[in-house]
Protein backbone atom coordinates (compact mmCIF):
# COMPACT_ATOMS: atom_id res chain seq x y z
CA UNK A 1 0.00 0.00 0.00
CA UNK A 2 0.98 3.71 -0.60
CA UNK A 3 1.52 6.18 1.87
CA UNK A 4 0.46 9.13 -0.33
CA UNK A 5 -2.61 9.92 -2.55
CA UNK A 6 -1.90 9.63 -5.98
CA UNK A 7 -0.14 12.54 -7.56
CA UNK A 8 0.95 13.67 -4.35
CA UNK A 9 4.52 14.57 -3.35
CA UNK A 10 5.78 15.10 0.08
CA UNK A 11 7.79 18.41 -0.17
CA UNK A 12 7.02 19.96 3.61
CA UNK A 13 7.20 17.08 5.66
CA UNK A 14 10.13 14.64 6.03
CA UNK A 15 9.82 11.39 7.50
CA UNK A 16 10.32 10.73 11.09
CA UNK A 17 14.58 9.56 11.39
CA UNK A 18 14.11 6.01 12.50
CA UNK A 19 15.37 6.66 16.13
CA UNK A 20 12.19 8.48 16.23
CA UNK A 21 9.23 6.55 14.90
CA UNK A 22 8.33 3.23 15.74
CA UNK A 23 8.44 1.23 19.64
CA UNK A 24 12.33 2.61 19.55
CA UNK A 25 10.48 6.17 20.13
CA UNK A 26 8.40 5.11 22.58
CA UNK A 27 9.82 5.53 26.49
CA UNK A 28 8.62 1.86 26.87
CA UNK A 29 12.04 0.75 24.79
CA UNK A 30 14.08 3.03 26.48
CA UNK A 31 12.62 1.07 30.20
CA UNK A 32 12.89 -1.94 28.56
CA UNK A 33 16.18 -2.13 27.69
CA UNK A 34 16.91 -0.59 31.43
CA UNK A 35 14.77 -3.37 32.95
CA UNK A 36 17.21 -6.05 31.09
CA UNK A 37 20.47 -4.19 32.09
CA UNK A 38 19.43 -3.96 35.87
CA UNK A 39 18.51 -7.35 35.58
CA UNK A 40 21.80 -8.81 34.62
CA UNK A 41 23.80 -6.90 36.88
CA UNK A 42 21.56 -8.03 39.75
CA UNK A 43 22.24 -11.38 38.39
CA UNK A 44 25.42 -11.07 38.05
CA UNK A 45 26.63 -9.45 41.35
CA UNK A 46 23.85 -10.98 43.55
CA UNK A 47 24.00 -14.78 43.94
CA UNK A 48 20.56 -15.36 44.83
CA UNK A 49 18.86 -13.74 42.58
CA UNK A 50 18.73 -16.31 40.10
CA UNK A 51 17.78 -19.42 42.39
CA UNK A 52 14.34 -20.74 41.58
CA UNK A 53 12.40 -19.55 44.88
CA UNK A 54 13.74 -16.07 44.50
CA UNK A 55 12.47 -15.89 41.03
CA UNK A 56 9.07 -17.06 41.90
CA UNK A 57 8.74 -14.92 44.60
CA UNK A 58 9.68 -11.87 42.68
CA UNK A 59 7.77 -12.60 39.21
CA UNK A 60 4.52 -12.68 41.91
CA UNK A 61 5.55 -9.96 43.85
CA UNK A 62 5.25 -7.28 40.72
CA UNK A 63 2.27 -9.32 39.22
CA UNK A 64 0.14 -7.87 42.20
CA UNK A 65 1.76 -4.41 41.57
CA UNK A 66 1.54 -4.82 37.53
CA UNK A 67 -2.04 -6.40 37.88
CA UNK A 68 -3.54 -2.82 38.89
CA UNK A 69 -0.72 -0.92 37.06
CA UNK A 70 -2.41 -1.87 33.77
CA UNK A 71 -5.88 -0.26 35.10
CA UNK A 72 -3.81 2.52 36.59
CA UNK A 73 -2.11 3.26 32.73
CA UNK A 74 -6.19 3.05 31.39
CA UNK A 75 -7.04 5.94 33.62
CA UNK A 76 -3.64 7.89 33.41
CA UNK A 77 -3.92 7.30 29.53
CA UNK A 78 -7.12 9.52 29.48
CA UNK A 79 -5.21 11.58 31.69
CA UNK A 80 -6.26 10.94 34.55
CA UNK A 81 -5.36 9.50 38.00
CA UNK A 82 -6.43 6.90 40.34
CA UNK A 83 -5.37 7.01 44.14
CA UNK A 84 -7.95 4.93 45.21
CA UNK A 85 -6.21 1.64 44.06
CA UNK A 86 -3.99 0.80 47.44
CA UNK A 87 -7.48 0.96 49.70
CA UNK A 88 -9.67 -0.83 46.90
CA UNK A 89 -7.21 -3.84 46.72
CA UNK A 90 -7.73 -3.83 51.05
CA UNK A 91 -11.23 -3.45 50.69
CA UNK A 92 -11.99 -5.84 48.11
CA UNK A 93 -9.44 -8.47 50.14
CA UNK A 94 -11.35 -7.85 53.34
CA UNK A 95 -14.82 -8.37 51.82
CA UNK A 96 -13.76 -11.22 50.14
CA UNK A 97 -12.55 -12.96 53.00
CA UNK A 98 -15.72 -12.08 55.38
CA UNK A 99 -17.89 -13.09 53.05
CA UNK A 100 -16.37 -16.59 52.44
CA UNK A 101 -17.34 -16.94 56.15
CA UNK A 102 -20.74 -15.66 55.78
CA UNK A 103 -21.95 -17.14 52.79
CA UNK A 104 -20.53 -20.97 54.25
CA UNK A 105 -24.11 -20.95 56.50
CA UNK A 106 -26.24 -20.70 52.96
CA UNK A 107 -27.51 -23.04 50.18
CA UNK A 108 -24.60 -21.60 48.48
CA UNK A 109 -22.27 -23.98 50.59
CA UNK A 110 -23.85 -26.96 48.39
CA UNK A 111 -23.66 -25.65 45.38
CA UNK A 112 -19.38 -26.90 43.52
CA UNK A 113 -17.31 -23.60 44.07
CA UNK A 114 -20.81 -21.50 45.12
CA UNK A 115 -19.60 -19.70 48.12
CA UNK A 116 -15.83 -18.81 47.04
CA UNK A 117 -17.09 -18.10 43.38
CA UNK A 118 -20.11 -15.60 45.39
CA UNK A 119 -17.66 -14.18 47.81
CA UNK A 120 -15.06 -13.06 44.68
CA UNK A 121 -18.19 -12.36 42.21
CA UNK A 122 -19.15 -9.93 45.19
CA UNK A 123 -15.99 -8.70 46.32
CA UNK A 124 -15.14 -7.53 42.50
CA UNK A 125 -18.38 -6.32 42.51
CA UNK A 126 -17.66 -3.64 45.07
CA UNK A 127 -14.64 -2.93 43.51
CA UNK A 128 -16.33 -2.14 40.50
CA UNK A 129 -18.99 -0.10 42.50
CA UNK A 130 -16.01 2.39 43.95
CA UNK A 131 -14.82 3.02 39.97
CA UNK A 132 -18.17 3.48 39.45
CA UNK A 133 -18.80 6.41 41.98
CA UNK A 134 -15.12 7.33 41.14
CA UNK A 135 -16.16 7.74 37.52
CA UNK A 136 -19.11 9.33 37.61
CA UNK A 137 -17.89 12.04 40.40
CA UNK A 138 -15.17 12.95 37.85
CA UNK A 139 -16.97 12.59 34.54
CA UNK A 140 -20.57 13.69 35.20
CA UNK A 141 -20.03 15.91 38.35
CA UNK A 142 -16.54 17.22 37.31
CA UNK A 143 -14.99 17.09 39.83
CA UNK A 144 -10.82 16.53 39.44
CA UNK A 145 -9.15 12.82 39.57
CA UNK A 146 -7.08 13.54 41.67
CA UNK A 147 -8.91 14.96 44.39
CA UNK A 148 -12.13 12.50 44.29
CA UNK A 149 -9.77 9.63 44.32
CA UNK A 150 -8.21 10.73 47.36
CA UNK A 151 -11.40 10.83 48.88
CA UNK A 152 -12.32 7.10 48.18
CA UNK A 153 -8.54 6.64 49.43
CA UNK A 154 -9.15 7.24 52.66
CA UNK A 155 -13.04 6.28 52.59
CA UNK A 156 -12.34 2.49 51.86
CA UNK A 157 -9.34 1.97 54.01
CA UNK A 158 -11.76 3.74 56.40
CA UNK A 159 -14.20 0.84 55.81
CA UNK A 160 -11.50 -1.30 55.42
CA UNK A 161 -10.67 -0.82 59.62
CA UNK A 162 -14.51 -0.08 60.82
CA UNK A 163 -15.41 -3.86 59.55
CA UNK A 164 -12.73 -5.77 60.43
CA UNK A 165 -11.71 -3.83 63.55
CA UNK A 166 -8.30 -4.21 62.44
CA UNK A 167 -8.38 -7.61 62.23
CA UNK A 168 -7.07 -9.43 59.38
CA UNK A 169 -9.86 -12.04 57.87
CA UNK A 170 -8.44 -15.25 56.35
CA UNK A 171 -10.37 -17.29 53.46
CA UNK A 172 -12.57 -20.02 54.93
CA UNK A 173 -15.27 -22.46 53.91
CA UNK A 174 -16.12 -24.83 51.63
CA UNK A 175 -13.69 -25.17 48.44
CA UNK A 176 -11.49 -22.76 49.91
CA UNK A 177 -8.44 -24.99 48.58
CA UNK A 178 -9.62 -24.02 45.23
CA UNK A 179 -9.74 -20.54 46.05
CA UNK A 180 -5.67 -20.96 47.07
CA UNK A 181 -5.65 -22.99 43.74
CA UNK A 182 -6.79 -20.23 41.84
CA UNK A 183 -4.86 -17.34 43.41
CA UNK A 184 -1.62 -18.88 44.94
CA UNK A 185 -1.16 -22.17 42.44
CA UNK A 186 0.51 -22.34 39.34
CA UNK A 187 -0.30 -22.93 35.52
CA UNK A 188 2.45 -24.37 33.73
CA UNK A 189 4.80 -24.10 36.19
CA UNK A 190 4.26 -20.00 36.36
CA UNK A 191 2.22 -18.15 39.68
CA UNK A 192 -1.04 -17.69 38.66
CA UNK A 193 -0.83 -14.03 38.86
CA UNK A 194 1.73 -14.14 37.03
CA UNK A 195 -0.35 -15.71 34.35
CA UNK A 196 -3.04 -13.54 34.77
CA UNK A 197 -1.24 -10.92 34.27
CA UNK A 198 0.02 -11.65 31.06
CA UNK A 199 -3.58 -12.65 30.12
CA UNK A 200 -4.88 -9.62 30.87
CA UNK A 201 -2.00 -6.95 29.47
CA UNK A 202 -2.95 -8.96 25.87
CA UNK A 203 -6.66 -8.31 26.46
CA UNK A 204 -5.71 -5.05 27.29
CA UNK A 205 -3.30 -4.39 24.04
CA UNK A 206 -5.42 -5.69 21.85
CA UNK A 207 -8.64 -3.83 23.34
CA UNK A 208 -6.80 -0.31 23.51
CA UNK A 209 -5.17 -0.74 19.85
CA UNK A 210 -8.71 -2.71 17.77
CA UNK A 211 -11.13 -1.53 19.35
CA UNK A 212 -13.86 1.80 18.97
CA UNK A 213 -13.75 1.98 23.01
CA UNK A 214 -9.43 1.88 23.03
CA UNK A 215 -9.57 4.67 20.60
CA UNK A 216 -11.61 6.28 22.62
CA UNK A 217 -9.36 6.29 25.58
CA UNK A 218 -6.61 7.25 23.61
CA UNK A 219 -8.30 10.66 22.49
CA UNK A 220 -9.87 11.30 25.44
CA UNK A 221 -6.62 12.16 26.57
CA UNK A 222 -5.48 13.75 23.79
CA UNK A 223 -7.96 16.28 23.26
CA UNK A 224 -11.43 15.38 25.23
CA UNK A 225 -12.95 18.26 23.43
CA UNK A 226 -12.13 17.29 20.07
CA UNK A 227 -14.09 13.26 21.72
CA UNK A 228 -16.75 15.54 22.60
CA UNK A 229 -18.08 17.70 19.44
CA UNK A 230 -17.38 14.50 17.68
CA UNK A 231 -20.01 12.31 19.31
CA UNK A 232 -18.06 9.97 21.37
CA UNK A 233 -19.44 9.01 24.74
CA UNK A 234 -17.08 10.94 26.61
CA UNK A 235 -18.71 10.33 29.84
CA UNK A 236 -19.67 6.40 29.47
CA UNK A 237 -15.55 5.85 28.10
CA UNK A 238 -14.25 7.56 31.27
CA UNK A 239 -16.41 6.00 34.01
CA UNK A 240 -15.27 2.42 32.03
CA UNK A 241 -11.86 3.13 32.79
CA UNK A 242 -12.04 4.09 37.04
CA UNK A 243 -14.75 1.16 36.80
CA UNK A 244 -11.56 -1.16 34.87
CA UNK A 245 -8.99 0.10 37.06
CA UNK A 246 -10.78 -0.29 40.25
CA UNK A 247 -11.61 -3.93 39.69
CA UNK A 248 -8.15 -4.76 38.67
CA UNK A 249 -7.15 -3.49 42.39
CA UNK A 250 -9.80 -5.73 43.56
CA UNK A 251 -8.13 -8.38 41.62
CA UNK A 252 -4.76 -7.90 43.17
CA UNK A 253 -6.50 -7.68 46.35
CA UNK A 254 -7.72 -10.90 45.95
CA UNK A 255 -5.18 -12.80 44.72
CA UNK A 256 -2.66 -11.37 47.52
CA UNK A 257 -5.47 -12.87 50.32
CA UNK A 258 -4.50 -16.13 48.60
CA UNK A 259 -0.87 -15.27 48.22
CA UNK A 260 -0.95 -14.23 52.31
CA UNK A 261 -3.70 -16.48 53.40
CA UNK A 262 -4.87 -13.52 55.47
CA UNK A 263 -5.57 -9.65 54.28
CA UNK A 264 -4.52 -7.42 56.86
CA UNK A 265 -6.42 -4.06 57.24
CA UNK A 266 -3.78 -1.98 56.45
CA UNK A 267 -2.99 -4.41 53.45
CA UNK A 268 -1.29 -2.12 50.33
CA UNK A 269 -0.90 0.90 52.08
CA UNK A 270 1.08 3.15 49.87
CA UNK A 271 0.53 0.84 47.16
CA UNK A 272 -0.90 3.69 44.98
CA UNK A 273 2.22 5.66 44.43
CA UNK A 274 4.26 2.51 43.48
CA UNK A 275 1.51 1.88 41.32
CA UNK A 276 1.04 4.61 39.65
CA UNK A 277 5.29 4.78 39.60
CA UNK A 278 4.93 1.20 37.62
CA UNK A 279 2.56 2.53 35.12
CA UNK A 280 4.69 6.34 34.61
CA UNK A 281 8.05 4.50 34.28
CA UNK A 282 6.92 2.25 31.66
CA UNK A 283 6.19 4.99 29.54
CA UNK A 284 2.29 6.25 30.46
CA UNK A 285 1.76 10.03 30.14
CA UNK A 286 0.38 11.89 33.34
CA UNK A 287 -0.75 14.35 30.85
CA UNK A 288 -2.54 11.95 29.27
CA UNK A 289 -3.06 10.53 25.68
CA UNK A 290 0.06 8.19 25.83
CA UNK A 291 0.58 4.31 27.64
CA UNK A 292 0.01 0.76 27.23
CA UNK A 293 0.07 -2.82 28.58
CA UNK A 294 3.72 -3.94 28.32
CA UNK A 295 4.78 -0.67 29.71
CA UNK A 296 2.72 -1.08 32.87
CA UNK A 297 4.61 -4.41 32.60
CA UNK A 298 7.41 -3.59 32.55
CA UNK A 299 8.06 -0.96 34.98
CA UNK A 300 6.41 -2.93 37.91
CA UNK A 301 9.32 -5.29 37.12
CA UNK A 302 11.73 -2.59 36.67
CA UNK A 303 10.80 -1.15 40.65
CA UNK A 304 10.52 -4.73 41.79
CA UNK A 305 13.79 -5.93 40.44
CA UNK A 306 15.22 -3.00 42.18
CA UNK A 307 13.87 -3.68 45.27
CA UNK A 308 14.26 -7.23 45.06
CA UNK A 309 18.68 -6.62 44.21
CA UNK A 310 18.90 -4.27 47.21
CA UNK A 311 17.30 -7.04 49.45
CA UNK A 312 19.91 -9.26 48.46
CA UNK A 313 22.67 -6.64 48.42
CA UNK A 314 21.58 -6.12 52.11
CA UNK A 315 20.98 -2.64 51.51
CA UNK A 316 17.90 -1.23 53.55
CA UNK A 317 15.02 -1.71 51.02
CA UNK A 318 13.30 1.47 52.04
CA UNK A 319 15.63 2.78 49.44
CA UNK A 320 13.57 1.18 47.04
CA UNK A 321 11.09 4.63 47.58
CA UNK A 322 13.92 6.55 46.66
CA UNK A 323 14.34 4.69 43.34
CA UNK A 324 11.03 5.18 42.61
CA UNK A 325 11.11 8.89 42.61
CA UNK A 326 14.59 9.18 41.21
CA UNK A 327 13.57 6.97 38.14
CA UNK A 328 10.29 8.77 37.38
CA UNK A 329 12.52 11.90 37.46
CA UNK A 330 15.00 10.19 35.43
CA UNK A 331 12.32 9.00 32.75
CA UNK A 332 10.69 12.02 32.25
CA UNK A 333 14.09 13.54 31.36
CA UNK A 334 15.12 10.93 29.34
CA UNK A 335 11.87 11.68 27.25
CA UNK A 336 12.25 14.99 27.28
CA UNK A 337 15.90 15.14 25.87
CA UNK A 338 14.80 12.43 23.34
CA UNK A 339 11.75 14.13 21.86
CA UNK A 340 13.45 17.71 22.09
CA UNK A 341 12.38 19.59 18.87
CA UNK A 342 14.76 22.14 17.33
CA UNK A 343 13.74 25.42 18.03
CA UNK B 1 -30.40 12.60 -9.51
CA UNK B 2 -32.14 13.67 -13.16
CA UNK B 3 -30.77 16.81 -15.08
CA UNK B 4 -33.97 18.64 -13.57
CA UNK B 5 -33.40 18.07 -10.02
CA UNK B 6 -29.56 18.82 -10.70
CA UNK B 7 -30.62 22.50 -11.61
CA UNK B 8 -33.50 23.18 -8.89
CA UNK B 9 -30.89 22.07 -6.66
CA UNK B 10 -28.25 24.52 -8.08
CA UNK B 11 -30.65 27.24 -7.11
CA UNK B 12 -32.84 26.43 -4.06
CA UNK B 13 -31.34 27.19 -1.29
CA UNK B 14 -29.06 24.57 0.93
CA UNK B 15 -29.57 26.71 4.17
CA UNK B 16 -32.22 29.47 4.80
CA UNK B 17 -32.03 31.34 7.66
CA UNK B 18 -35.35 33.75 9.01
CA UNK B 19 -35.33 36.49 11.58
CA UNK B 20 -32.28 34.98 13.55
CA UNK B 21 -32.25 36.41 17.14
CA UNK B 22 -30.55 35.46 20.09
CA UNK B 23 -30.48 37.46 23.37
CA UNK B 24 -28.21 36.30 26.78
CA UNK B 25 -29.88 37.63 29.49
CA UNK B 26 -30.19 41.53 28.53
CA UNK B 27 -27.26 41.30 26.33
CA UNK B 28 -29.01 41.14 22.35
CA UNK B 29 -26.25 39.46 20.81
CA UNK B 30 -27.82 38.74 17.20
CA UNK B 31 -31.48 40.59 16.55
CA UNK B 32 -33.32 39.78 13.10
CA UNK B 33 -30.97 38.35 10.95
CA UNK B 34 -31.90 36.39 7.72
CA UNK B 35 -29.06 34.57 5.49
CA UNK B 36 -29.49 32.39 2.71
CA UNK B 37 -26.79 30.00 1.04
CA UNK B 38 -26.95 27.81 -2.11
CA UNK B 39 -24.98 24.62 -2.92
CA UNK B 40 -21.78 25.40 -4.22
CA UNK B 41 -21.60 28.91 -2.72
CA UNK B 42 -18.88 30.09 0.01
CA UNK B 43 -20.20 33.05 1.88
CA UNK B 44 -17.75 34.83 3.57
CA UNK B 45 -18.98 36.09 7.31
CA UNK B 46 -17.30 39.02 8.91
CA UNK B 47 -17.81 41.93 11.68
CA UNK B 48 -15.78 43.37 14.76
CA UNK B 49 -15.06 41.39 17.87
CA UNK B 50 -18.65 41.16 19.11
CA UNK B 51 -20.77 41.47 16.25
CA UNK B 52 -22.52 38.21 16.58
CA UNK B 53 -20.63 35.94 14.17
CA UNK B 54 -19.67 32.78 16.72
CA UNK B 55 -22.98 33.21 18.24
CA UNK B 56 -24.56 32.79 14.63
CA UNK B 57 -22.27 29.61 13.52
CA UNK B 58 -23.09 28.43 17.26
CA UNK B 59 -26.47 28.61 16.08
CA UNK B 60 -26.32 26.88 12.81
CA UNK B 61 -23.92 24.10 14.21
CA UNK B 62 -26.60 23.43 17.44
CA UNK B 63 -24.54 24.28 19.86
CA UNK B 64 -27.81 26.54 21.24
CA UNK B 65 -31.40 27.49 19.79
CA UNK B 66 -31.76 30.88 18.73
CA UNK B 67 -34.11 33.21 20.90
CA UNK B 68 -36.08 33.83 17.82
CA UNK B 69 -36.45 32.74 14.00
CA UNK B 70 -35.90 29.55 11.88
CA UNK B 71 -33.27 27.36 10.41
CA UNK B 72 -34.68 26.02 7.18
CA UNK B 73 -32.12 23.08 5.48
CA UNK B 74 -33.02 21.90 2.11
CA UNK B 75 -36.70 23.18 2.68
CA UNK B 76 -37.52 21.31 6.15
CA UNK B 77 -37.50 23.22 8.97
CA UNK B 78 -35.20 22.07 11.91
CA UNK B 79 -34.25 22.55 15.26
CA UNK B 80 -31.04 21.36 16.85
CA UNK B 81 -31.06 20.44 20.42
CA UNK B 82 -27.30 19.85 20.12
CA UNK B 83 -24.21 19.87 17.38
CA UNK B 84 -24.97 15.96 16.71
CA UNK B 85 -28.55 17.15 15.64
CA UNK B 86 -26.73 19.75 13.37
CA UNK B 87 -24.39 17.22 12.07
CA UNK B 88 -26.72 14.63 11.06
CA UNK B 89 -28.65 17.22 9.34
CA UNK B 90 -25.76 17.89 7.09
CA UNK B 91 -23.84 20.68 8.41
CA UNK B 92 -20.09 20.53 9.68
CA UNK B 93 -18.01 22.48 11.52
CA UNK B 94 -14.24 23.39 11.30
CA UNK B 95 -13.39 24.77 15.08
CA UNK B 96 -11.45 27.51 15.24
CA UNK B 97 -8.83 24.85 17.21
CA UNK B 98 -9.62 21.92 14.59
CA UNK B 99 -10.87 19.75 17.44
CA UNK B 100 -8.03 17.01 16.54
CA UNK B 101 -6.14 14.88 19.06
CA UNK B 102 -2.68 15.15 18.29
CA UNK B 103 -1.72 11.77 19.91
CA UNK B 104 -3.34 9.51 17.36
CA UNK B 105 -2.93 9.59 13.40
CA UNK B 106 -4.75 11.37 10.79
CA UNK B 107 -6.99 8.57 10.04
CA UNK B 108 -8.00 8.01 13.51
CA UNK B 109 -9.43 12.15 13.40
CA UNK B 110 -10.74 12.20 10.28
CA UNK B 111 -13.11 8.59 11.18
CA UNK B 112 -13.47 9.93 15.19
CA UNK B 113 -16.70 8.66 16.69
CA UNK B 114 -17.21 7.31 13.16
CA UNK B 115 -14.87 4.99 13.26
CA UNK B 116 -15.21 1.57 10.70
CA UNK B 117 -15.36 -1.18 12.40
CA UNK B 118 -15.40 -5.33 10.91
CA UNK B 119 -16.91 -8.40 13.17
CA UNK B 120 -15.10 -11.31 14.20
CA UNK B 121 -16.65 -13.74 16.10
CA UNK B 122 -18.88 -11.66 19.04
CA UNK B 123 -16.48 -8.37 18.76
CA UNK B 124 -16.16 -5.79 17.06
CA UNK B 125 -12.28 -4.33 16.01
CA UNK B 126 -11.52 -1.43 14.03
CA UNK B 127 -11.13 -2.10 10.46
CA UNK B 128 -7.78 0.49 10.08
CA UNK B 129 -7.12 -0.81 6.55
CA UNK B 130 -10.46 0.53 5.44
CA UNK B 131 -10.10 3.59 7.32
CA UNK B 132 -6.66 4.70 5.91
CA UNK B 133 -7.58 4.14 2.51
CA UNK B 134 -10.47 5.83 2.45
CA UNK B 135 -8.60 8.95 4.69
CA UNK B 136 -6.07 8.88 2.06
CA UNK B 137 -8.69 8.68 -0.85
CA UNK B 138 -10.20 11.57 1.22
CA UNK B 139 -6.89 13.81 1.45
CA UNK B 140 -6.12 12.93 -2.31
CA UNK B 141 -9.72 14.77 -3.02
CA UNK B 142 -8.48 17.74 -1.51
CA UNK B 143 -4.76 17.32 -2.95
CA UNK B 144 -3.19 17.44 0.46
CA UNK B 145 0.30 16.11 1.22
CA UNK B 146 -0.71 14.59 3.99
CA UNK B 147 -0.44 10.70 4.91
CA UNK B 148 -3.45 8.73 6.90
CA UNK B 149 -0.74 6.81 9.12
CA UNK B 150 1.29 9.52 10.48
CA UNK B 151 -0.27 11.18 13.71
CA UNK B 152 -1.49 14.50 13.81
CA UNK B 153 1.11 16.10 16.40
CA UNK B 154 4.02 16.21 13.68
CA UNK B 155 1.55 17.79 11.07
CA UNK B 156 2.00 21.72 10.02
CA UNK B 157 -0.90 23.85 10.30
CA UNK B 158 -2.23 23.08 6.72
CA UNK B 159 -2.19 19.39 7.01
CA UNK B 160 -4.37 19.57 10.28
CA UNK B 161 -6.52 22.22 8.15
CA UNK B 162 -6.75 18.88 5.90
CA UNK B 163 -7.22 16.55 8.14
CA UNK B 164 -10.31 18.91 10.11
CA UNK B 165 -12.13 19.03 6.43
CA UNK B 166 -11.87 15.73 5.74
CA UNK B 167 -13.22 14.66 8.35
CA UNK B 168 -16.58 16.79 7.18
CA UNK B 169 -16.35 14.88 3.78
CA UNK B 170 -16.61 11.48 5.53
CA UNK B 171 -20.41 12.63 6.31
CA UNK B 172 -21.24 13.89 2.72
CA UNK B 173 -21.90 17.44 4.34
CA UNK B 174 -23.94 20.18 2.49
CA UNK B 175 -23.05 22.97 4.88
CA UNK B 176 -19.35 23.06 6.07
CA UNK B 177 -18.75 26.07 8.98
CA UNK B 178 -15.17 27.44 9.21
CA UNK B 179 -14.44 29.79 12.19
CA UNK B 180 -11.33 31.55 11.42
CA UNK B 181 -9.78 28.62 10.10
CA UNK B 182 -6.63 31.26 8.41
CA UNK B 183 -6.19 33.55 11.77
CA UNK B 184 -2.97 31.48 13.17
CA UNK B 185 -1.08 29.80 10.33
CA UNK B 186 1.83 30.67 7.97
CA UNK B 187 1.10 32.40 4.63
CA UNK B 188 1.81 28.83 2.36
CA UNK B 189 -0.61 27.37 4.64
CA UNK B 190 -3.26 30.09 3.97
CA UNK B 191 -2.96 29.07 0.59
CA UNK B 192 -3.49 25.56 0.83
CA UNK B 193 -6.18 26.50 2.89
CA UNK B 194 -7.70 28.81 0.46
CA UNK B 195 -7.24 25.91 -1.85
CA UNK B 196 -9.20 23.34 0.14
CA UNK B 197 -12.30 25.49 0.25
CA UNK B 198 -12.46 26.02 -3.06
CA UNK B 199 -12.33 22.11 -3.49
CA UNK B 200 -15.19 22.10 -1.64
CA UNK B 201 -16.64 24.35 -3.14
CA UNK B 202 -16.46 22.36 -6.94
CA UNK B 203 -17.89 19.49 -5.41
CA UNK B 204 -21.34 21.51 -4.88
CA UNK B 205 -20.66 21.96 -0.63
CA UNK B 206 -21.72 25.14 1.01
CA UNK B 207 -19.07 26.94 2.75
CA UNK B 208 -19.74 29.79 5.30
CA UNK B 209 -16.33 31.07 6.49
CA UNK B 210 -15.90 33.69 9.25
CA UNK B 211 -12.47 35.58 8.86
CA UNK B 212 -10.86 38.76 9.30
CA UNK B 213 -8.90 38.91 6.64
CA UNK B 214 -10.14 40.37 3.95
CA UNK B 215 -7.95 39.35 1.52
CA UNK B 216 -8.70 35.48 1.94
CA UNK B 217 -12.54 36.68 1.82
CA UNK B 218 -12.38 38.36 -1.73
CA UNK B 219 -10.20 35.45 -3.25
CA UNK B 220 -12.22 32.62 -2.09
CA UNK B 221 -15.78 34.22 -1.76
CA UNK B 222 -18.62 34.45 -3.97
CA UNK B 223 -20.82 36.59 -1.07
CA UNK B 224 -20.05 38.40 1.84
CA UNK B 225 -22.09 38.96 4.60
CA UNK B 226 -21.13 41.62 7.40
CA UNK B 227 -22.48 42.05 10.63
CA UNK B 228 -22.37 45.24 12.80
CA UNK B 229 -23.98 44.74 16.42
CA UNK B 230 -26.37 42.17 15.80
CA UNK B 231 -27.30 43.15 13.06
CA UNK B 232 -26.68 41.71 9.14
CA UNK B 233 -25.72 44.96 7.81
CA UNK B 234 -24.48 44.09 4.15
CA UNK B 235 -25.29 41.26 1.90
CA UNK B 236 -23.51 41.38 -1.19
CA UNK B 237 -21.47 39.63 -4.05
CA UNK B 238 -18.10 40.31 -3.26
CA UNK B 239 -17.55 40.91 -7.60
CA UNK B 240 -19.79 44.16 -7.00
CA UNK B 241 -18.15 45.51 -3.63
CA UNK B 242 -14.79 46.22 -2.39
CA UNK B 243 -12.03 45.56 0.62
CA UNK B 244 -12.44 49.29 1.12
CA UNK B 245 -16.58 49.29 1.14
CA UNK B 246 -16.31 45.79 3.40
CA UNK B 247 -14.06 47.65 6.06
CA UNK B 248 -16.46 50.83 6.20
CA UNK B 249 -19.10 47.93 7.10
CA UNK B 250 -17.53 46.56 9.79
CA UNK B 251 -16.66 49.61 11.22
CA UNK B 252 -19.91 51.88 10.63
CA UNK B 253 -18.44 54.29 8.38
CA UNK B 254 -20.80 53.18 6.09
CA UNK B 255 -24.15 52.33 7.40
CA UNK B 256 -25.74 49.80 4.78
CA UNK B 257 -24.75 48.30 1.47
N1 LIG C 1 -22.51 32.62 26.04
C1 LIG C 1 -22.65 33.96 26.06
N2 LIG C 1 -23.18 34.58 27.14
C2 LIG C 1 -23.35 35.91 27.18
N3 LIG C 1 -23.02 36.73 26.18
C3 LIG C 1 -22.50 36.20 25.08
C4 LIG C 1 -22.28 34.79 24.95
N4 LIG C 1 -21.74 34.54 23.74
C5 LIG C 1 -21.62 35.73 23.13
N5 LIG C 1 -22.08 36.73 23.92
C6 LIG C 1 -22.12 38.14 23.56
O1 LIG C 1 -22.73 38.24 22.30
C7 LIG C 1 -22.09 39.21 21.51
C8 LIG C 1 -21.61 38.61 20.21
O2 LIG C 1 -20.52 37.75 20.47
P1 LIG C 1 -19.84 36.81 19.38
O3 LIG C 1 -20.89 36.09 18.64
O4 LIG C 1 -18.82 35.97 20.08
O5 LIG C 1 -19.11 37.86 18.44
P2 LIG C 1 -17.96 37.65 17.36
O6 LIG C 1 -17.74 36.19 17.16
O7 LIG C 1 -18.48 38.34 16.15
O8 LIG C 1 -16.74 38.33 17.89
C9 LIG C 1 -20.98 39.80 22.37
O9 LIG C 1 -21.45 40.98 22.97
C10 LIG C 1 -20.74 38.73 23.40
O10 LIG C 1 -20.27 39.31 24.58
MG1 LIG D 1 -15.90 35.02 17.52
Amino acid sequence: MTDAAPGIVFTNVGRNRWYRSGALASQTAYVAIALVVITALVAVFANHFLTPNNLLNTSKNFSYIAIVALGSTLVIITGGIDLSVGSVMALTAVVTAILMKALSGTVLASVPFGVMGAAVVLGLGLAALVGFVNGVMIAVVRLSPFVVTLGTLSICRGITYVITQGRGQAPNGPGVDTFYALTDGRILGLPVPLVYLLALAVVMGVALRQTRWGRHVFVLGGNERAAKLTGVAVARVKVSVYMLCSMAAGLAGILVLGWLGSAPANLAVGYELKIIAASVIGGADLAGGIGGPAGAVIGAALIEVIRNGLALFGADTYWEQVFVGSIIILAVLVDRIRTRQPD
Amino acid sequence: MSAADAARAESAPVLELRGIGKEFGAIRALSDVDMSIAPGEVVGLMGDNGAGKSTLVKIMAGNFHPTHGTITLDGREHRFDRPLDARAAGIEVVYQDLALADNVSAAANVFLGRELTRRVGPFRFLDHRAMNARALELFGELKSETRPRDLVRSMSGGQRQAVAIARTRLAKAKLILMDEPTAAISVRQVAEVLDLIRRLRDSGVAVILISHRMPDVFSVCDRVVVLRRGTKCADKRVDRSSPEEVTALITGAKEFA
